[in-house]
């Protein structure tokens, strides 16, 4: 009886150790196998003879890579800045108490609920010159109506900024109403007694006090920026031209299109390493707070 | 200094009346206290007198100016809440100098007054912190000191030492009444801690189901309770009860037995009526069972407080605490016979249930 109870002791960490076993063989084993690959000429097919960073040299003075960067920084600024500032606009009247709220908060959360592919080809029709939004006003009679920014190259990424924020808004929107509702009344009391205008006092008051709830917003929309992809394929295909690349894309085709192995394993590990970077702090900060 | 006048304030939430016409006069330099137990309006008076819920009908004075359809930050007040309503993200000195900055006040002027405010409440230690780097009663002194900047005639305070610790409490209200005295300002404080009623207050007033009840000194509202429900609810322990009738005699009949009531003082007393009488536990003493004009009970249980001790009697179907010495209740019998000081005692009327 009493083995038997003893070896009931380990029941527990033997149903956790399949899982971290898992956790560790597919997520991290897989990590490690790409960086391993970065190390190396593969090609279609996996060499395992290290050559050492070569593959980042590459990959440092690739000019599509390059491209994906900066192209990157654009949007991920563009999209975290307009989504929380559209998304948080329309938090602030959902919480004014404007009539129909959940009316508006389904309308405003339901693109979430579609999938970003389906986002891309239906902004992709709208946005299209010959067949969408400019097509309309010109049948309208408006004829020198020009609206091509989907098919101009220096204006392509602002489309897909667009679709994104229209796509996200509805999810800060949420996130920050929660917080909002949780504001004590009592201070909302002490700001009338005060005189403070409204927009001051969401924007010196109330958000300033909300900061953690709009750093785990950032931080949502930060890896919605390094992992963005299926959004460019339905809108832009990275085009016109190479004007909407994203690294993420960028590996992608490397991997499977261009068949290199290595340099695709690069530029996945610079990813990584770039995700841990942005988001090092806020767990940094959310890590000193609890002890 | 200003005098606050609420004239016939009427309100009510989803058919439920929770002010039914206020009258209440508070004079320049007041420190009146709302008492009454939760749900029986006094927050929401304080928060109409503020501008801050509306009103259904009535009026508010302010210095004689009908100020009902002011902001609440047109109106001269400052307020002290409960949960203290610091800026969340500002550091003490922000959350003191921001209304200033808003009102457009000189950059001098507002340091000035951040300093006197500061040494004023002992917090200029703090200055440079944020709210959430201080402790309940830190926050309790900004929170007043932000009120206190604002340097209006009038404070108003809801339940401000309902979230701290009980010793910091009695700390805190001694230091309210010193700024008192010396700020001469009017006050209005809303509690439902009868200690803090009793000890800060010019003039309470008890309200009931919206209403106020009686609007005195303390030590009247203690002595001279206005109707059966602030009899019951001011003091601790709770004023003793007992059902009887008074008979054209100016006697109080319980049962079979009779009380004279001359010392009383009735205004009129040769009716004959249906009444309660109220007694505080420091009014009754005890004396042998059998002794004229004295009521039979038994003893059940005494608690010792230390200075003195309250001894707890079956009498007439009811609890009855008397309070006594020490050696006195440990030396008590188990029967004995319980006898009012009737010139300390209060009658009310069973059907009115107000003071006759």
């Amino acid at each position: 009886m009493t083995r038997w109870l003893q070896r009931q002791v380990y029941r527990p960490d033997i149903a956790v150790a399949v899982f971290f076993a898992m956790v560790a063989v597919f997520f991290y084993g897989s990590i490690f196998w790409t960086f391993f690959m970065s190390l190396t000429r593969s090609t279609l097919m996996p060499d395992y003879q290290p050559i050492g960073f070569d593959q980042y040299i590459k990959l440092f003075t690739n000019h599509r890579w390059l491209v994906s960067c900066l192209n990157m920084v654009i949007f991920g600024v563009l999209y975290i800045v307009g989504t929380l500032a559209f998304g948080m606009l329309l938090a602030v009247f959902a919480d004014r108490r404007i009539a129909a709220e959940s009316l508006f908060r389904t309308i405003f959360l339901y693109p979430l609920a579609v999938s970003l592919i389906v986002t891309g080809l239906s902004w992709r029709w709208v946005l299209e010159p010959v067949n969408g939004l400019q097509a309309l006003v010109r049948q309208t009679g408006w004829e020198s109506f020009t609206f091509d920014w989907l098919t101009n190259p220096d204006r392509a990424i602002y489309t897909l900024v667009m679709a994104s924020i229209w796509h996200s808004a509805g999810l800060v929107m949420v996130i920050v109403l929660a917080g909002l509702r949780g504001i004590d009344n009592d201070l909302w009391k002490a700001i009338r007694m005060e005189g403070i205008p409204l927009w001051r006092a969401y924007l010196q008051v109330i958000f300033p006090g909300m900061r953690p709830i709009i750093a785990s917003c950032v931080v949502l929309l930060m890896s919605e920026v390094i992992r963005g992809y299926d959004l460019i394929i339905a809108m832009t295909k990275g085009g016109p031209g190479i004007s909407t690349e994203m690294p993420a894309k960028f590996a992608v085709d490397y991997y499977f299109a261009r068949v290199n192995l290595g340099l695709a394993s690069a530029a996945s590990i610079m990813m990584l390493v770039l995700s841990l970077v942005l988001l090092a702090p806020y767990f940094y900060t959310e890590f000193r707070r609890r002890t | 200094m200003s005098s606050v006048s609420v004239r016939q304030i009427r309100k009510s939430f989803a058919g439920l009346t929770v002010l039914d016409s206020v009258d209440m006069e508070i004079a320049p330099g007041e420190f009146v206290v709302i008492l009454g137990p939760s749900g029986c309006g006094k927050s929401t008076l304080l928060n109409v007198i503020a501008g801050l819920d509306e009103r259904d009908a009535g009026q508010i004075f302010i210095d004689g100016i009908d100020v009902s359809d002011l902001e609440p930050s047109q109106r001269g007040l400052a307020m002290v809440f409960q949960s203290y309503a610091l800026f969340p993200a500002m550091t003490v000195r922000r959350n003191l100098s921001f209304g200033m900055e808003i009102a457009g006040r000189p950059k001098t002027t507002i340091a000035e007054k951040v300093a006197w405010v500061a040494k004023l409440l002992q917090i200029e230690a703090l200055l440079d912190r944020r709210p959430s780097q201080l402790s309940g009663g830190q926050r309790q002194r900004v929170a007043i000191g932000r009120a206190l900047v604002r340097s209006s005639s009038i404070c108003l305070f809801d339940e401000p030492l309902s979230n701290l610790d009980a010793k910091l409490r009695a700390e805190t209200r001694v230091e309210l009444k010193q700024l008192h005295e010396t700020l001469r300002s009017t006050m209005i404080y809303v509690t439902h801690d009868q200690t803090e009623a009793m000890t800060m207050a010019d003039r309470v007033a008890v309200m009931h189901k919206g209403k106020v009840e009686q609007f005195a000194h303390p030590q009247s509202i203690y002595e001279k309770p206005a109707s059966l429900f602030v009899a019951g609810f001011v003091g601790s322990p709770a004023m003793n009860f007992l059902q009887g009738r008074l008979d054209h005699a100016g006697r109080f009949q319980v049962g079979d037995i009779g009380i004279d009531t001359s010392g009383y003082g009735f205004e009129d007393s040769s009716r004959e009526r249906d009444v309660v009488l109220g007694i505080r536990s420091e009014d009754v003493s005890v004396v042998d069972q059998g002794t004229p004009e004295s009521i039979p009970a038994t003893l059940a249980f005494t608690e010792l407080l230390g200075a003195d001790a309250l001894s707890w009697f079956q009498c007439l179907g009811k609890r009855f605490s008397v309070r006594l010495g020490v050696n006195e209740a440990r030396a008590m019998q188990p029967t004995v016979g319980l006898c009012f000081n009737m010139a300390k005692a209060s009658f009310f009327s069973a059907a009115s249930e107000q003071r006759i």
